[in-house]
């Protein structure tokens, strides 16, 4: 394994473990989002205020919501993963003209 | 290749010509219908210019540097799947990165923009995450305040000759970390307390932004270091052109 393989994986393990931590050391919360955390903030600094304007879609609920999510990390993971598969197939090529 | 290149960037193009030429309203994470009308609008007006720059630097970008279009593409796909990944923190909320730094330092903070209110156009839309009503001030933070600050850190470390994984990570977490501290800002100028005004807004918005995304920076900051290590090695060319090595982004 080279210096740089070595790097990727121990920063990779890293990430992991900063992602895990919280739900191994924190027992009773959802982890819900943080918009919905500050909708709660404004409604306790200003009870009056009224949301003027409603998400044009209305996703039935979370699965659906999911599947968006899931699919935009996908349509990115896999423009990514295509660009880095051209770039190393390049490089390993180009080496053996 | 030389085709499938044409077509994302005829994506982007298009993307980026719709939505740079209509009038921006406003809107990021901040939710749907929780800015009054006139923030909404001042924010929005406040992006116009940015992106205006953001285009004409995307063209530039496809018209001198075509070969490091691939790049670009990857940058924005990399934008885009880090925005979708809601990551529990230890305030015990989730939230998540925004990816607009890594691409910030190689191709300029202006085009950035670009890639992040496709990102933002993309959730508000289809995801109801962000919204339509608050998409000038989302875009505020998220693409031009934190593109804009990565860069900032990316010259002056380069300046002071610091190593380029440390330039690169302090760049992608600071910047997104400030993302979130922009957001908290702007609601509490929307929305300041009748205890305190401004400032107590302030300081409750960021004990609920800022404070968890101080795990989620550091976890870009990782991944940032991540990719630019895959693209040393394989991109040699096209980072050579973006002038990474020499320390800035290509004008």
């Amino acid at each position: 394994m080279t210096r740089n393989v070595k790097i990727t994986i121990i920063l990779l393990l890293l990430i992991v473990a900063i992602v895990v931590a919280p739900l191994l050391f924190i027992k009773d919360s959802e982890f819900g989002g943080t918009d919905g955390k500050a909708e709660g903030a404004i409604e306790a600094i200003n009870p009056d205020y009224e949301p003027w304007f409603e998400s044009i879609i209305e996703l039935p609920g979370g699965e659906t919501e999911s599947l968006l999510f899931c699919l935009q990390a996908g349509i990115g993971a896999g423009i990514f993963g295509f660009g880095f598969g051209y770039l190393v197939a390049r490089k390993k090529y180009q080496k053996g003209e | 290749m030389k085709k499938n290149k044409r077509i994302f960037f005829s994506v982007i193009l298009v993307f980026s010509l719709v939505f740079g030429s209509a009038e921006a309203a406003s809107a990021m994470h901040i939710m749907e219908g929780f800015l009054p009308l006139n923030y909404c609008l001042i924010w929005g007006a406040v992006c116009i210019p940015f992106l205006i720059l953001g285009v004409s630097s995307i063209r530039k970008i496809v018209e001198r540097n075509r070969k490091t279009l691939l790049i670009l593409v990857m940058v924005g796909a990399y934008a885009f799947v880090l925005s979708a990944l809601k990551i529990p923190s230890v305030t015990g909320s989730s939230s998540h990165p925004t990816g607009t730094g890594l691409g910030a330092m190689l191709f300029g903070p202006t085009a950035m923009c670009v890639i992040g209110i496709i990102v933002l156009l993309f959730q508000a839309i289809l995801l109801a995450h962000g919204g339509l009503t608050t998409l000038g001030a989302n875009t505020f933070s998220m693409a031009i305040a934190g593109p804009f600050v990565a860069y900032g850190v990316y010259v002056v470390c380069n300046k002071l000759k610091a190593p380029k994984a440390v330039t690169v990570f302090l760049a992608a977490s600071i910047s997104n970390l400030f993302t979130y501290c922009v957001t908290a800002f702007q609601l509490a100028l929307a929305h300041p307390a009748e205890v305190g005004g401004f400032r107590a807004s302030f300081a409750e918005f960021l004990g609920i932004f800022a404070v968890t995304q101080v795990p989620l920076a550091i976890i870009e900051g990782l991944l940032a270091v991540v990719v630019i290590k895959g693209l040393e090695a394989y991109a040699r060319p096209e980072l050579t052109e973006l002038r990474y090595f020499e320390g800035g982004a290509i004008r």
